[in-house]
Formats: C-alpha cells, sequence, structure tokens
C-alpha cells in the first residue's frame, strides 16, 4: 500500500515546538507528534479522519508536555 | 549522503526498495516509538522492539548474548545475513541496533540512509503485514567492549582528560534547562552535562531529509569542537541511543579509531550520588 495524504508541519503545543506527521494508510489516519529539539516522537494515534487523528494525538502530546518543567540557568 | 559517496554502511531507500526481500538480506525496523512499525513498515522487514528485545529487561545492560541469538534467529538471521536497519527519529535506535550488533561482532549491518522519514516522505510502500521468517541458527562473538564505555571509564576521562566527552543531547538538556527531551519523562535527578563534555547535537550529523551529511561536513563539524579523531572519544545522551547515532557517524562514517559510546549517559550520570556536574 501507499501512504496518502502525507503532511508534515510545526506547531507549537503547550509552549513547545513540536512537529505533527499525519498519513493514511487503508482506511486509517495516523498522526505522530514529535519534539522538534531532539526530535524524539512521544505521542500518536489513529483515527478515520485526519481531524480525528490529529486532535487525538495533539490532546495526549499537551498532556505529556505539560510535565515538562523548565529549570533557571 | 549523496549516493556515490555512500560507505559500505549506508544504503539508500532506493537499494531498499530493491533488495528487501533478497534471500540474503533482512531489513529490520527499529522505532523510538515501538508502535511505528504497526503504522507501516517496509514491505518484508521485521520489527524489533528495542524496550523489550534490544536491552536486558532484568538488569540494565545491552541485551544478553543468548537472547541476542534468539532474536536473530527467529528473524531469519544468521551469521552470513546482511542486515539493514531503520527507524524513526533518524535511525536513533537504529543506531542502537546496529552499535549492539558490532558489540556482538555482526560483519554486514547496515543503515538505510535517511530511516523511516525519507521512506515516508518520498512516498513508498507501507505494510502492515507482520512477515514470518524460516527460523535460523545464529553465533554472536564478542561482546567487543572497546566499543561500549562504562562509568570508570567516563570518571577517568573527566579526570584525566585522556578521552574527549560527546554530549549529543539538545542544548537545553546540555545546559540543565530541562531534564528529559518535552514531552518525555525526566529520569534524572540533576541537570547539566559531565563536565568537559563537547554540545555537539545529534541532530547535526544529519540533512533535512534525514540522511547523514557528507563526509566534509561531519569532518568540520567535529573539527569545530577539537573532536579530530586523533584521541579516543567517548558520546552520551540520556540513555545511550541518540549517542549510538553520533557513535555510527564517528566511528563509521569519518572512520575514528576509538570512539565508545557510554550508554549508562546522563541516565547514570545525572543520578550519581556526588557525581560532579557543569551548568551550562
Amino acid at each position: 500500500m501507499k501512504p496518502e495524504h502525507y503532511s508534515k508541519r510545526q506547531q507549537e503545543l503547550a509552549g513547545w515546538p513540536v512537529t505533527i506527521e499525519t498519513y493514511k494508510l487503508g482506511d486509517i489516519y495516523h498522526c505522530s507528534i514529535a519534539n522538534v529539539d531532539p526530535g524524539a516522537r512521544f505521542a500518536r494515534a489513529d483515527g478515520a479522519t485526519r481531524e480525528e487523528a490529529e486532535s487525538r494525538a495533539i490532546e495526549k502530546a499537551t498532556r505529556y508536555l505539560a510535565q515538562t518543567r523548565r529549570f533557571e540557568v | 549522503m549523496a549516493t556515490e559517496t555512500l560507505p559500505s554502511v549506508l544504503v539508500t531507500t532506493d537499494w531498499v526498495a530493491q533488495h528487501a526481500t533478497d534471500a540474503a538480506v533482512r531489513v529490520v525496523e527499529v522505532d523510538v516509538d515501538t508502535t511505528s512499525y504497526d503504522q507501516g513498515h517496509v514491505p518484508g522487514a521485521a520489527g524489533w522492539n528495542w524496550t523489550t528485545e534490544l536491552c536486558d529487561t532484568l538488569v540494565r545492560d545491552i541485551v544478553p548474548v543468548k537472547k541476542l541469538e534468539e532474536l536473530l534467529g527467529k528473524s531469519g538471521i544468521d551469521n552470513k545475513t546482511t542486515i539493514v536497519l531503520y527507524g524513526d527519529n533518524n535511525n536513533w535506535f537504529a543506531a542502537w541496533a546496529f552499535w549492539q550488533l558490532k558489540v556482538y561482532g555482526h560483519e554486514d549491518v547496515r543503515i538505510m540512509d535517511g530511516g523511516r522519514k525519507k521512506w515516508l516522505a518520498e512516498g513508498r510502500d507501507l505494510s502492515t503485514d507482520k512477515p514470518s521468517f524460516p527460523a535460523k541458527t545464529y553465533k554472536a562473538s564478542g561482546p567487543d567492549l572497546s566499543l561500549r564505555a562504562f562509568l570508570p571509564e567516563v570518571q577517568q576521562a573527566v579526570a584525566g582528560k585522556k578521552a574527549a566527552l560527546v554530549d549529543v543531547r539538545s542544548p537545553q538538556e546540555f545546559t540543565g534547562e530541562i531534564l528529559s527531551p518535552p514531552g518525555l519523562p525526566e529520569t534524572c535527578q540533576r541537570g547539566g552535562h559531565i563536565p568537559g563534555a563537547k554540545s555537539i547535537p545529534w541532530g547535526k550529523n544529519c540533512n533535512e531529509d534525514g540522511t547523514f551529511k557528507s563526509f566534509d561536513d561531519l569532518k568540520a563539524l567535529y573539527a569545530a569542537q577539537g573532536i579530530t579523531g586523533d584521541q579516543p572519544v567517548i558520546a552520551y545522551c540520556r540513555i545511550g541511543e541518540r549517542s549510538s547515532l553520533t557513535w555510527f557517524a564517528m566511528k563509521h562514517l569519518l572512520g575514528f579509531k576509538d570512539v565508545r559510546n557510554y550508554d549508562g549517559s546522563w541516565t547514570e550520570w545525572g543520578n550519581l550520588v556526588g557525581a560532579p556536574v557543569e551548568k551550562p
């Protein structure tokens, strides 16, 4: 199968820049979210539509990112 | 890297598309996100889970030799097989697997340049089928501990300055502004870096499409920080996978003779009672 409707974009979630990558394989949209630096995937979700997959992944990512603390240096 | 300059340890996505199902080749996906394989993988590729199959799940250690031999055998790999590794995050855990396979002496192991990212971006075929392979017998050698740094060697490097330390984490992790990459669990008690370490984030090894930079660009990157390969080098990150990628670049793309991966990394050093920490 070929992945369809591939997209990748950067935006900010909970104060952190992230990359949101989505594609459709068969009938399922797969979305994964990675921090921009260092580039680790840390949240993903599937859905019947792009919007569903992305909103689920974004909800998870926002929750995880909220737990990352910043320290003064 | 440009195709014409690919060293023998790198293959292109084109090469994989042509050879993924060759009898003498086994393509294996190894991801940070262990569910990525199920979202579609290179047709014919095996999938290895780094959290259960590429480590000792009781003691903190690399995969025990017997467990590795079983994994390779059930993946249809023998000592003559060409293993091609790829994965997400520009091949972080593909490099982790590569490093361990070299520790245990596998001769022909390569990385698909650009990894999962490039394969996806090129719109190439994906499969959700989990292939089965005829079992083979595998006999590992080693371990070659000249590729691995343990805590005492790192402490000696700090005290004697006989080895260069390369911290490949993000600048924010290096300075101690954050304790882990955003969105991932904090796994250390203190932020900062090992005294004397040079900050060369892993991502600087790669181009935007996920492929490795050219020999000349990599050489210049490390030389700018005084890392020229004429003295031992120890690379570290948080848990040892990002530093595997840098280890791969220095050892196999630049040809530095004495490069070790400190897989204890910051989750060991940053939790040690009394260990010196430098900030920023």
